[in-house]
């Protein structure tokens, strides 16, 4: 048995010790996810109790190095992990913007402070991290971005707003671009920066979406104090830094899609339409829409499977994340059109106990936000068409 | 494993672009076309891929001398009758075969056979039991193309590729003709179909990649309004969008093909989503192609018309798109 076959069968025995049946169930509700942070609260003993062991093996974040909490594992070993979990259903123990965007930007420009600061933190679920990227007059155009820092002896005094502020209401710090320089080029005066949303300054204003619901806040910044130590990365070099983790961000919005898990949709479907005498749906349309569309999911799933190995062969692209996002998200939003077809009336109920509150619609609608959220379709397309095919212009 | 090709693989890959950009380019299938070839195809070229081992990739080297090692050498041609009707139904299979002495007698058509006009072999399935519809009552068998009752009509594809149209009548086949077990070779066809869809679904990886690359170079090239055409959004969003769409599918098809390799009995519905994303992939490339290269990609002599015409008989090899869809869903009763 080779070393790999050995550390799969060992994990799939620790998994199979170790997380409870609960916590094999597809999440229904917000409350199925744990975000850690000062304030965190689990929803059942099962949550805790699967958080705490998987953060005592390691594996909240299995492919970060021991020293910041993480299990050390490597690339295949991490893959294991990942492909076990999701064979029995397993959910993550801890979702976090810390582990899906800052980390990685932390372990490629942060200082060695810097890392045993914060990264510890992260994979123990101690601290919970919010971004502070898009502005009002910011959206596509991120780069030209206006809260400003300027500097006093060792600090910089932070001004300005940003929006669509995921959780900033529920976060205990944020990563936070900010113009640093004002006279230069708009990709050359920016910094990436680290604080408390505890400093004096900082206030939240969540933001009513469609959905009825406020994931996303308004964040405001009056004369925040913050050490020039927190900068991450080089003084107006920011926009590195920012891009790099923009690629992580698309990544995970990307899976955000990706089920695997559960049951298949056309089964789904078939609680509410029905199924004629020869045993299939009973709308042959519906069918072959939900056909198609699993097909693509499929695809898209092995599609993300040979990202992470290109990578781990070095012949992958820097931008086949937008790519990635592109897809997933387009893909997202078909599977929600689809549960909202099948699901008929039924899912167009917004308050009874019978839909938990109107899940379906507000998931459905959430889902709009995907093809927007951290760089639009559109967005993405132009920067495939630039960077990965080299078409000219702009 | 890793969705990556291996080292051992790539060089594969390396040595079979090198042998057919060198040895069959488009022209070579133009000039076949034009001349009205007897054959449809090139011996020689045929014998250059058997050199190469090409043709015996899926036979272990012991067989050698065999009909099966005839076959891997590339001395011995055979084609695959399965389709009856206009759609890939395999089950619906309905020549019949009766017990008849020591064997059985053939007796109905067959259509798409590819290149079965010059075959040496024709591997059949019939139905020996039951009703078109059923799994149980097919029957592959091997039989001879110059046997009594057989008649062969070659059949110039839109491709300029050739498939036959053979009826048989009252052929008599010997019983150790029957490839596996009596009245239960849907196994069997089902397997040996898998892999041609896993092949026909990497060609078409293949044939997309290619119309894209001559695409994006005309979009580098071709000027109009005093700027390359790929400078306008329009296009670039739909270039990247056919990208995105032939990688996700290269992705898709290499899973199917690993699935084949490692778990050949379950490859099923991997198979099924590498052969649908591939035919829709290649659809919208070709058109795509043709679309970007305007009035020119209209005309017989740019090559673009010939990926086009590929892309069309690649969907109905095998089961198109639609075809595999409905096989998904089955799988997963719904």
């Amino acid at each position: 048995m080779s070393d790999l076959e050995k550390f799969r069968r060992e994990t799939r025995a620790w998994l199979e010790a170790n997380c409870p049946p609960e916590m094999r169930k597809p999440m229904t509700s917000d409350e199925d996810t744990f975000w850690g942070g000062r304030d965190a609260k689990f929803s059942s003993e099962p949550q805790r109790a699967w958080f705490e062991r998987m953060r005592d093996k390691g594996w909240t974040v299995p492919h970060w190095p021991q020293e910041y909490g993480g299990g050390g594992l490597d690339g295949e070993q991490a893959k294991i992990v990942r492909q076990e979990m999701a064979a029995i259903g397993a959910r993550a123990p801890l979702v976090s913007f810390g582990i899906s965007m800052l980390g990685p930007a932390l372990l490629k420009y942060g200082t060695e402070a810097q890392k045993k600061e914060h990264l510890p933190k992260i994979t123990a679920g101690l601290i919970r991290w919010c971004q502070g990227y898009s502005e009002p007059n910011a959206g596509s155009d991120l780069a030209s971005l206006q809260t400003r820092a300027e500097t006093d002896g060792d600090d910089f005094i932070i001004n300005g707003q940003k929006i669509w502020t995921s959780y900033a209401n529920y976060a205990d710090w944020i990563f936070c671009l900010v113009r640093t320089d004002p006279k230069a080029k708009k990709h050359d005066g920016i910094s990436f920066i680290l604080f408390d949303m505890a400093s004096k300054g900082v206030s939240t204003k969540p933001i009513l979406l469609i959905s009825g619901r406020s994931p996303f806040c308004e964040t405001f910044f009056d004369n925040v104090r913050v050490p020039k130590s927190h900068v991450v990365g080089t003084v107006n070099r920011g926009w590195d830094v920012a891009k790099y983790l923009l690629q992580h961000e698309r990544a995970m919005i990307s899976g955000m899609g990706e089920r695997g898990v559960g049951r298949p949709l056309g089964q789904v479907a078939a609680d509410s339409v029905g199924h004629d005498e020869q045993g299939r749906l009973e709308d042959p349309i519906l069918r072959g829409q939900i056909a198609a569309f699993e097909i693509d999911e499929a695809a898209l799933a092995a599609a993300a499977e040979r990202a992470v190995d290109l990578a781990k062969a070095g012949q992958s692209h820097p931008a086949f994340s937008s790519a990635m996002k592109y897809y997933g998200t387009e893909l997202n939003k078909r599977r929600y059109e689809i549960l909202m077809s099948a699901g008929g009336i039924d899912a167009l109920e917004w308050e009874s106990e019978r839909s938990k509150g109107g899940a379906r619609p507000r998931a459905w609608l959430r889902t709009k936000a995907n093809s927007i959220e951290g760089g639009t379709s559109e967005v993405m397309l132009g920067i495939v068409a630039k960077r990965i095919l080299d078409l000219p212009g702009a | 494993m890793a969705l990556v090709l291996t080292e051992e693989q790539s060089m594969l890959r390396d040595s079979a672009r090198g042998l057919i950009s060198d040895k069959a380019p488009v022209s070579h299938l133009r000039q076949l076309r034009d001349s009205k070839d007897a054959t449809g195809f090139s011996r020689e070229l045929w014998k250059a891929f058997a050199e190469m081992g090409f043709t015996g990739l899926l036979v272990p080297e012991d067989f050698g001398g065999s009909a099966l090692g005839c076959v891997a050498d590339g001395s011995l041609l055979a084609a695959f009758a399965v389709d009856e009707g206009a759609k890939h139904r395999p089950l619906q299979t309905n020549l019949q075969a009766k017990r008849s002495g020591n064997g059985f007698k053939l007796n109905g058509a067959k259509a798409f056979v590819v290149d079965g006009h010059t075959a040496d072999l024709l591997i059949v399935a019939a139905r020996s039991a039951g009703s078109p519809g059923e799994r149980d009552g097919l029957t592959l068998f091997l039989v001879d193309p110059k046997a009594n009752g057989v008649a062969a009509d070659r059949t110039a594809m839109v491709d300029s590729h050739n498939a036959a149209r053979i009826n048989f009548d009252n052929v008599e086949v010997n019983a150790d003709h029957v490839l596996g077990e009596v009245d239960q070779g849907y196994q069997l066809l089902e397997g040996v179909l898998n892999i041609g869809r896993g092949a026909v679904a990497s060609e078409m990886v293949g044939l997309s990649e290619e119309v894209f690359g001559r695409t994006v170079n005309y979009l580098k090239e071709r000027k109009q309004f005093g700027k390359a055409i790929g400078e306008f959004q329009a296009l670039q969003h739909r270039a990247a969008q056919l990208y995105i769409e032939i990688e996700i599918t290269r992705a898709a098809v290499l899973k199917a093909l690993q699935t084949l390799d490692a778990n050949f009995d379950s490859a099923g519905a991997a198979v099924a989503v590498a052969k649908a994303r591939a035919g829709s992939t290649a659809t919208l490339a070709v058109q795509e192609g043709v679309q970007m290269h305007g009035g020119m990609g209209m005309t017989d002599q740019f090559d673009i018309g010939f990926f086009m015409k590929r892309a069309r008989v690649c969907q109905e090899l095998f089961g198109d798109a639609n075809f595999h869809a409905d096989q998904l869903a089955r799988m997963k009763s719904y």
